[in-house]
Formats: structure tokens, C-alpha cells, sequence
């Protein structure tokens, strides 16, 4: 358990000071900066989010990039345009994040990784970040269902004075072959439906020079090797088209998704190994609607529905190793819908009532082609009283599965989980706008089918993998209206979770390649998040937004008591790739029509193992990222050219062990809007 | 608004860059004293650490018999110039003559150093090689990466490389089962255990006899399916392990007459790995139980000569509890001490068991990840 005393005391100074500085209280809350934070209603704990011309300014390539920046968050990134980047929140593991795609979560029973790196910023809006759950409980139960959740919010068609048409369009281009062209069309139906259609084509080959290097304790070079990382190509198409409408008292909006692509899976750098052959995939499809209205005074219903269909192809060709051509499929049906009563102007209940189909099938030996049933029920409640607020949800998630095993079907256990989530926030002074808050949350994840059936590895029995969080913090914001700085957005959370029952391989009968899943690891996470945005008016105009993120993680795996020995066992040693210290730093300077956007990000030493010896240490690793724009107009014609130089100083650094990340890059971007 | 506030968050910025990148070091070996001097005709053993595939964290540790002293991962330091040193998944270790020959099975070669120091002599080019052994100054090295034809109901053969022993040079191959592992040299041939392991579920079950002479297939010597280890004795029989086909078929032993070069017999032990000295075939199981849903360990040792079962647990003192996954076993061929290491959870490092004769621990130490190979150096 961590310690309420020691975090106070090293919160007390950096509270004091704020308190002290602030002048006078203001009563509107706008904070232009890096990170919008937009007094909701009834937000208990608002999200970390990026958005707008921020986002866009910001040296990204995709949604995996720009999450980066945010505060309790690692990625492993395994390198390059076409790598796997996946995200893990407050060191709980990829599986237990969700994604949502304009409200409704994106899915994967197959490995449950949403690869983030797939999903461009092209027509992203905006990002949000919640640990725990949105605060808000006019939501699909699934919205209940993760230990944290990102928001991708894409743009919605907004159509300025008389305009009818929106044309956008973006080119891309730069280091490592890039050419990404992209169309934003949007049209006004009516005077309260909206159409938009987005395309967008990657293509790259991945090629980039990377170093390694050692050296003898004098520091002479020991060797030092550099080389071109190869099969790292990619070819992408996204399509994706919306309406988007407008009721009295209601919205809805309907969405079809189209991702095709085919890559080369660059692999481990290892001795005599500097190229591979693997390639894959993927063809993603869905489509989407969500309806939103009142139904009654007092009563608000929403209503979430979604097809979708994922194929992906792996295949190994090297003929030195097995040759394997695997195709998989994936299905899901989801339909979803979410009732909100305010019994009192401050006091809110909610039901939320979700069902969902998967199911896989596999070119594999032996598969036992997984249909899974999922419903889910989530009640829930708001309330509001003098500066207390306060959130409360029970969610319910029933799972029945069935398997088909040589012709005949299969049962394997059903499951029922009950778990519940409780916010509060409370403001203790009323002329401050400071806020403390807390939450708890238990939640699960479901074994993904792989875990459970995937031929050979698959454990059916195995249980789900829960994680309990506490969090506590604090916010304070403030406005100025005549000084140096215009505004800042103080934050910081200290928090205690454990992962139980965490579903890890374990090595099953002889020989390193046969493996089982069981439900074994436990692991204890201490952590404390900061963060801080400042905007500042310079001289001659110059606005600069600044924003600051800071995460410290103790992330201990308790797994295997008698692997205990000091330092070399595994035992309370901090779990694999989570380092001790990370931080991002952004810094964006707007003069008139130009946009300068510096930003740093920072991950301190880490192991890849939990056993923390030098055999497994990992090198911190920093990259220093420059953006300049410039708007003009030209004839109706707003044009915006930027130049990017990410990781300045070329640092040569692995995210993931023999995964080499590239050095210095360029991009060059022409963005035209009629 | 005082300056103060707006100070911190340079100073947080400051703050954030403290901790930085050094150039990384060659690994000086680490060395701990385990055992008085043993003062016998053999000096000391290299153990070679697979370590877990794509993380090229093969190492080689060394056990000095004359100090009783172990160093940990000696290769960067005796090879400081090799990039990315030893490799991805070591798989088989000898000495054949001055030469050590490391077979680094995912970096698709064999590392050749030398005996005493362990300096990098050169490589031999070998894609998915799997095992050595030596005959009359050729080394011949199993590999599952066959020719490739143009076929599309092809499927790839291993083989069997010759391999010049000063040159380094593969002189010639010959074409074996699917996916062979071991090999064994007894008279003038060559026996050699097709497993068929990316065949799944249709395994191969035979073994392949090579005249050296011509170097040419002769024989498949029909045994069981999955075949993965073989050993003559000194009474005409190969020792072959089957590794079953992880459901319906457990691992078993099997014996081969050499002079019919047909199974006379086969014992009812599962066996993952074994170590012949003399009439004793030292042998370890793990065989995973879906009923308890855990692996179920033996370590047994059983009499060539009388063709049984001596014991089904050599460690005598109870430490056997403490090892998760027996993945190497070894047999000081005069004192008769046993070395069994564990392979953990294959991602972290394992550890060496050295045992007496009679089954009692001696010492134990951190080895790399996954110990799995030995040799001893005389």
C-alpha cells in the first residue's frame, strides 16, 4: 500500500505555491492550450485530451504518437510507419485498454491489441484519455468495461456561414519513403444532416538506417555496426464515410470504416539476422450508428449498433524456417442501449444494456472456430451536491462461448463477473477552483481467444484477468486575464493497482517453443502522475502553450515467491519495459500565421525482464521532435505548409529489445482547405 | 502573478532530462566461487544458454574445475569485435579436436572458438541448424532448411551438412527426414532422429542411417513419432527419444538393435533429455498433465546394459522441488556429479544444479536464460 503521508508531503510545496499565486477566481474555464480541458457536465475526473490545431501541430504520425504525450501511458513500439504500436495504461497491460472509435469500442476476441499505429490522425479530432472510465454515465455498458480507455473522436462536418462544401486535403511525404495523400470531403444534406467521406493512402518502405554499437569500459569502441532496416514496407488504404444529424433534442450519426493494407514484418535484429520475410494483411470493415435523444423530460436515451469484420493473413516464406500461411476472421455484432433518468436536477440514474457476438475462425490445425456471446448490463449513477460529485457503476458482463472440436460442439464454462467503479471529486473551497478526487475501480478482461484456444497454447480454462485501482489527486486550474501567463492546468494522481490472475505463457513439457497459458501472475503497481499546462502571452503577440507530463511507476511482479534471489530473481523486480521515470515536455509558440511545435519525449531505464539484472537492462531513451508551419491564403484557398524533424539528436534506441527505432526523420506536409 | 509559479514548469522541463543514455559496455564476465579445486583430467564445461527466441541472448558460461570458479556470459568479453555477439538460440555444444563449435540455431550458423579461450575462430553458414557431432575431421550438422523446388505439394526436407573442419566449409549435404534433430556417429554411419516438429499433427517417426563413406541415405529405421534425441551405448544399441505427439502418444524410449538397425525394445519412461556414462543413461522428463494442468518431472537413470528402469528420481535430498523446468543434463564422466539446469520460465535466467553421486545438492548458481547445453573440456 502506498503511503498517504510521503505523497502529501511532496504535493504540499507545489500546491502551496499554486494556491498563493492565483489572483482572483474566474469563472469560465478556457484553456486554449495543448490540453483542452472543458468543464463538462458533471465530470468527475476530466480525461487528458488532445485536440484541435494542437493536435495537429504536434510531430504525429498516428493516434500511437500523439498518446505518447499523455501521463501514465507506455507504448511498445516495435518501430518504423508500418510497426505494431500498442498501449498500456498505468503499467496494467495492452489487453486491458479500450478503444473507442467515435463512441463505440473497436474490438479485437482475437489477441485483444488494438494496433494503434494503424489509425491515422488525418481526421482526428480529438483524443482523450480517462484511467478508470469516462466520467459520465449517459454511456453503453461497454463504455464501464475497461481499466482505462482512449476516445478517438473523428471530425464531425461543421459548415461555416453559407458553405455547403468542405474540401480538405493533406500530402505527406519524407524520410523512409513516405507518400500519404489524403481527401477530406464534407457536404451539408440539410440544414441539420451532414455527409463526410475521408480517403487516405500510405505508403512507405520502411527503410532506415539504424546503429548498434558497445564499447570497452575505457569507452573505445567495442564494435559498432550500422545498417538499413529491411521489410518494413507498407501499403495502406483508409476509407471511411459518415453522416452525421441533428434532431430536436438528439443527434445520431452513422459510420462505415474500410482499412486494407499489406506489410513486412520487420522482426528482431539478431547476430547473422538483419532481414526477414514475414508479411501480413489486413483488411478491417465496419460500419456503425448511434442514436442519441430525449425521450421524455428527464429521460434521455442512447442507442449504439455496429458490424464489424476483420481478416488478417500471416504468412512466413523464408524456407529456412516453417513456412506458415494463417488466415483469420473475425465477426462481431454489437448493439447497445442506454437509458438516463434524472430523478433530480442533481441526481442522475442510468441503465445501460449492451449484447455482442464474436466470433474467429482460423486456418489452423485442430481450431475450435470460438463463437462468444457477450451481454452486458451496467447500472449506474451521478450526483451533484454543493462541491461533491460523485459517480457510481455496477457492471455486470455475462460470457457463453461455444467451441467446435472434431465435428462436434463444445461448452466451455460460462461466466458471470460483477464489478464496480465509485468517483468522487470535491472542490474544498469555493473561490478556488481546485478540485481533490478519487476513484476506486475493480474491473476485468476476458482471456482472448487466443489465449483460450489457440491450437496447442490455448488454455480453456482459464479465468479472467482482473485489476483493481485506487487513485487519488488533485486539479487546479486558472485563468488570467492580464499577465505573463494566461492560464495553467495543474494535475497529479498518485494510484495503487494489482493485476491478478494475469494470464502469462508458461513453459509446458520440453522445448522453448511449447508454451501454455495460465492465470498466474500478480503484479503491484505505485505510481504518481503529473502534469501541467501553462500558456503564456510573450511580446509582440506570441502565444506559447506549454504542457508537461510526468510519470513515476514502481510496477512489481510478485508472481513466483521462490524466485527470490536479490536483484537476478523475479520476484517484486519491476516488471518488463515499464521504466521507473518517464515524462513528455510540449512547447508551441503561435505568431501570427506561423506554428512552431517542439516536443520531447523521455523513458527512463528499464529491464525487459523482471528479473533486473545487466544482461536485461534497457538504455533510457529520449527524442527531441520540431514542427513549423505556416499558413496563407490564397484566393479562398487556405494553404498550410509544415516541415517536422523528429528525433533531432538521432538517437539510435530500441523500444523493444533487437526492435531498432529510426534516427533523425523528416516529413514535409502540404495541407490545402476550400 | 508572481514569477514563481511561472517558473516551475522550466524547471520541471529542466527536471525531466537527469537520467541519460551511456554508451553500452561490453559485458565483463561475472564470476562467482562455487567449490573447492577438483583437481582431475578435466579442467572445466561450457554451458550455453539458448536464451528465448528473437532476443539474441544466447550466452556461453564456463565452470573452472582447477578454481572452482563460474563466469558468467564470457563470449563479449572474449569476443569483443562480434556485433551483436553470440546470437539468437544456441541449440548444441562440442569440442572436436582445439575447437569449440557453438550451434546458434536462429542466427542460422555455428560458431567455432577456440577450446581454452574461447575466441571466435570463425562461422559455419548453416540456416536452421539444429545439432553437431564429428567424424574423422568432419563435422556433421543437422539443419531443417532443406533445398526449396518449385512445387507446390513440396514440402522441405532437412539435411544433413559436411563440413570441413579447418575450412569451415560445407563440402556437401544429404538430404534426411522432415526436421531433423540429433544425430549420432556409430561404426561408419551416421543415425539421425527426424522429429517432422513443423509437420504437425503428421510427424515424422523414423530414423535416417547414412553411410559416411558415400554420405548417402540408406535407411529409415522405423520408431516412433516425433523423434528428437539418440545415443549409442557400448553394447550395440541406440538409445532413441520419441517425444510423443503431445495428446494421445506420451514420450518414450526406444531401443535400436545396430546389428538388425530395427527397434528390439522400448522402456516405459518419458524422457525430454538423457546423458550416457558408461551403462547409465541419466534422464530427465517433463511431460505436461492436462489433468493437473501442470508438467510432471522425472529424473531417472536407467542400465543400458540390463535395459531397465534404475531409479525414477536421482535427487535424493528433495531439492528437486525447486526446479521448475529441468532443461540441460550432464554427467562428470569421473566423479559421476550431476549438472541439471532449470529453464524457468524461459525468459528469465535460469539456474545450475550440480549434485553429487548420490543425488545430494552441492551448489547451485544463476546461469543464463535458458541453460540448456554442455560440454566438457578435458
Amino acid at each position: 500500500m502506498f503511503s498517504g503521508r510521503a505523497f502529501g508531503l511532496l504535493f504540499f510545496p507545489f500546491l502551496c505555491g499554486a494556491l498563493q499565486a492565483q489572483s482572483r477566481l474566474d469563472s469560465v474555464q478556457h484553456l486554449q492550450g495543448v490540453e483542452i480541458v472543458a468543464d463538462r457536465y458533471r465530470e468527475v475526473i476530466p480525461s487528458q485530451r488532445l485536440s484541435g490545431a494542437a493536435l495537429e501541430a504536434l510531430n504525429s504520425f498516428s493516434v500511437a504518437d500523439a498518446v505518447r504525450y499523455f501521463s501514465g501511458v507506455q507504448m511498445k513500439d516495435y518501430g518504423g510507419i508500418g510497426g505494431l504500436k500498442t498501449v498500456d495504461i498505468r503499467s496494467m497491460g495492452t489487453n486491458h485498454m479500450g478503444v473507442f472509435y467515435d463512441g463505440i469500442q473497436l474490438g479485437n476476441a482475437q489477441n485483444g491489441q488494438i494496433d494503434l499505429g494503424k489509425f491515422s490522425l488525418d481526421n482526428i479530432e480529438e483524443i482523450s484519455l480517462y484511467n478508470g472510465q469516462k466520467s459520465e454515465i449517459f454511456q453503453s455498458a461497454k463504455d464501464f468495461g475497461s481499466a482505462g480507455t482512449i476516445y478517438l473522436r473523428t471530425q464531425r462536418p461543421r459548415f461555416a456561414g453559407g458553405k455547403k462544401t468542405n474540401l480538405k486535403a493533406f500530402f505527406r511525404t519524407g524520410s523512409f519513403d513516405l507518400v500519404n495523400p489524403s481527401v477530406l470531403w464534407e457536404q451539408k444534406l440539410s440544414g441539420n444532416i451532414g455527409a463526410s467521406f475521408n480517403a487516405e493512402y500510405i505508403y512507405s518502405s520502411g527503410k532506415y538506417k539504424f546503429r548498434y554499437r558497445k564499447v570497452f569500459e575505457n569507452g573505445t569502441t567495442a564494435w559498432d555496426t550500422t545498417a538499413v532496416r529491411q521489410n518494413g514496407d507498407i501499403h495502406a488504404l483508409r476509407l471511411e464515410g459518415g453522416l452525421n444529424g441533428f434532431l430536436e433534442q438528439g443527434k445520431w450519426n452513422l459510420k462505415t470504416y474500410y482499412y486494407d493494407s499489406e506489410r513486412g514484418i520487420p522482426g528482431a535484429i539478431v547476430n547473422n539476422v538483419w532481414k526477414r520475410s514475414q508479411r501480413q494483411w489486413d483488411r478491417n470493415f465496419f460500419a456503425q450508428g448511434s442514436f442519441q435523444k430525449q425521450l421524455f423530460s428527464h429521460d434521455d436515451l442512447l442507442v449504439n449498433l455496429k458490424y464489424a469484420e476483420d481478416r488478417m493473413r500471416y504468412l512466413n516464406p523464408d524456407t529456412t524456417l516453417m513456412y506458415i500461411d494463417n488466415t483469420f476472421r473475425q465477426q462481431e455484432v454489437y448493439v447497445s442501449a442506454a437509458d438516463k433518468y434524472s430523478i433530480l436536477p442533481q441526481w442522475d440514474v442510468s441503465l445501460s444494456t449492451d449484447y455482442q457476438w464474436n466470433t474467429l475462425d482460423a486456418s489452423l490445425q485442430d481450431f475450435v472456430y470460438p463463437e462468444r456471446n457477450t451481454l452486458l448490463a451496467a447500472l449506474a449513477t451521478a450526483f451533484e451536491w454543493k462541491r461533491v460529485k460523485g459517480q457510481a457503476s455496477l457492471l455486470g458482463t455475462f460470457v457463453y462461448e461455444n467451441i467446435e472440436r472434431g465435428g462436434k460442439s463444445g461448452k466451455p464454462d460460462n461466466k458471470k463477473e460483477y464489478t464496480p467503479a465509485v468517483f468522487f471529486s470535491y472542490q474544498p473551497f469555493s473561490r478556488h477552483p481546485f478540485n481533490l478526487r478519487a476513484f476506486y475501480k475493480r474491473i476485468f478482461r476476458m482471456p482472448t481467444f487466443n489465449d483460450l484456444y489457440y491450437t496447442d497454447i490455448g488454455n480453456i480454462s482459464l479465468r479472467p484477468e482482473y485489476t483493481v485501482q485506487y487513485n487519488l489527486g488533485f486539479q487546479y486550474r486558472k485563468e488570467f486575464s492580464h499577465a505573463f501567463l494566461r492560464n495553467m492546468n495543474l494535475r497529479a494522481d498518485a494510484y495503487y493497482n494489482e493485476v491478478t490472475d494475469k494470464i502469462i505463457a508458461v513453459p509446458k513439457g520440453n522445448g522453448q517453443y511449447r508454451w501454455m497459458m495460465m492465470n498466474i501472475g500478480y503484479v503491484e503497481i505505485r505510481g504518481i502522475d503529473v502534469s501541467g499546462q501553462f500558456e503564456y502571452l510573450l511580446p509582440y503577440g506570441i502565444i506559447l502553450q506549454t504542457s508537461l507530463n510526468y510519470t513515476y511507476q514502481k510496477a512489481q511482479d510478485f508472481t513466483d515467491p521462490t524466485d527470490n534471489k536479490p536483484q537476478s530473481g523475479t520476484y517484486s523486480g519491476q516488471i518488463a519495459y515499464i521504466p521507473w521515470h518517464n515524462g513528455s515536455a510540449i512547447a508551441r509558440a503561435i505568431y501570427k500565421s506561423w506554428d512552431m511545435n517542439y516536443s520531447f519525449i523521455y523513458v527512463g531505464e528499464r529491464y525487459h525482464n523482471s528479473s533486473n539484472i545487466r544482461e536485461n537492462y534497457e538504455q533510457p531513451w529520449y527524442t527531441h521532435d520540431l514542427t513549423l508551419g505556416k499558413t496563407f491564403a490564397c484566393n479562398k484557398v487556405k494553404w498550410k505548409l509544415s516541415a517536422e524533424v523528429n528525433n533531432m539528436l538521432n538517437q539510435q534506441y530500441d523500444v523493444v529489445l533487437n526492435y531498432p527505432m529510426p534516427g533523425r526523420n523528416y516529413k514535409l506536409i502540404v495541407k490545402v482547405e476550400l | 502573478m508572481k514569477h514563481s509559479t511561472a517558473i516551475i514548469p522550466l524547471l520541471l522541463l529542466l527536471c525531466l532530462g537527469t537520467s541519460c543514455r551511456d554508451d553500452t559496455e561490453i559485458f565483463i564476465p561475472e564470476e562467482e566461487r562455487l567449490s573447492d579445486a577438483e583437481d582431475t583430467s578435466i579442467r572445466g564445461f561450457y554451458l550455453l544458454n539458448e536464451g528465448n527466441m528473437g532476443s539474441n541472448k544466447s550466452t556461453l558460461d564456463y565452470y573452472d574445475y582447477e578454481t572452482g570458479t563460474y563466469s558468467r556470459n564470457i563470449f563479449g568479453f572474449a569476443n569483443p569485435s562480434v556485433p551483436k555477439e553470440l546470437g539468437d538460440v544456441g541449440n548444441d555444444i562440442q569440442i572436436y579436436g582445439s575447437k569449440l563449435y557453438a550451434v546458434i540455431n536462429c542466427s542460422n550458423k555455428v560458431e567455432v572458438m577456440d577450446a581454452m579461450t574461447a575466441k571466435r575462430l570463425g562461422q559455419i553458414d548453416i540456416p536452421n541448424c539444429r545439432y553437431i557431432r564429428f567424424h574423422e575431421g568432419y563435422a556433421y550438422v543437422t539443419s531443417y532448411a532443406g533445398p526449396v523446388e518449385l512445387n507446390p505439394n513440396y514440402e522441405q526436407l532437412g539435411y544433413v551438412a559436411k563440413v570441413d573442419t579447418a575450412s569451415f566449409q560445407v563440402l556437401a549435404r544429404c538430404l534426411v527426414g522432415f526436421q531433423p534433430d540429433e544425430l549420432e556417429i556409430a561404426g561408419n554411419k551416421i543415425y539421425v532422429a527426424n522429429s517432422g516438429g513443423y509437420m504437425f499433427p503428421n510427424y515424422e517417426s523414423t530414423v535416417s542411417v547414412i553411410d559416411i563413406s558415400t554420405f548417402t541415405e540408406t535407411k529409415r529405421i522405423d520408431v516412433a513419432r516425433n523423434l528428437h534425441r539418440l545415443r549409442a551405448d557400448r553394447h550395440g544399441n541406440l538409445w532413441v527419444t520419441s517425444r510423443g505427439d503431445y495428446y494421445d502418444q506420451p514420450s518414450r524410449l526406444y531401443r535400436v538393435d545396430l546389428s538388425t538397425e530395427t527397434v528390439a525394445d522400448s522402456l516405459d519412461i518419458a524422457v525430454s533429455n538423457f546423458c550416457l556414462d558408461g551403462d547409465s543413461l541419466y534422464l530427465y522428463s517433463v511431460a505436461w498433465s492436462y489433468i493437473t494442468m501442470s508438467n510432471e518431472i522425472t529424473y531417472g537413470i536407467v542400465d543400458v546394459a540390463k535395459n531397465k528402469v534404475v531409479t525414477r528420481n536421482f535427487i535424493t535430498d528433495g531439492t528437486e522441488q525447486s526446479i521448475k523446468i529441468p532443461y540441460g543434463i550432464t554427467v562428470h564422466p569421473l566423479t559421476k556429479d550431476i549438472y541439471v539446469t532449470d529453464a524457468k520460465n524461459y525468459v528469465s535466467p535460469g539456474t545450475l544444479y550440480c549434485f553429487d553421486k548420490d543425488g545430494r545438492q552441492k551448489w547451485n548458481v544463476r546461469t543464463g536464460d535458458i541453460p540448456a547445453h554442455f560440454v566438457f573440456v578435458k
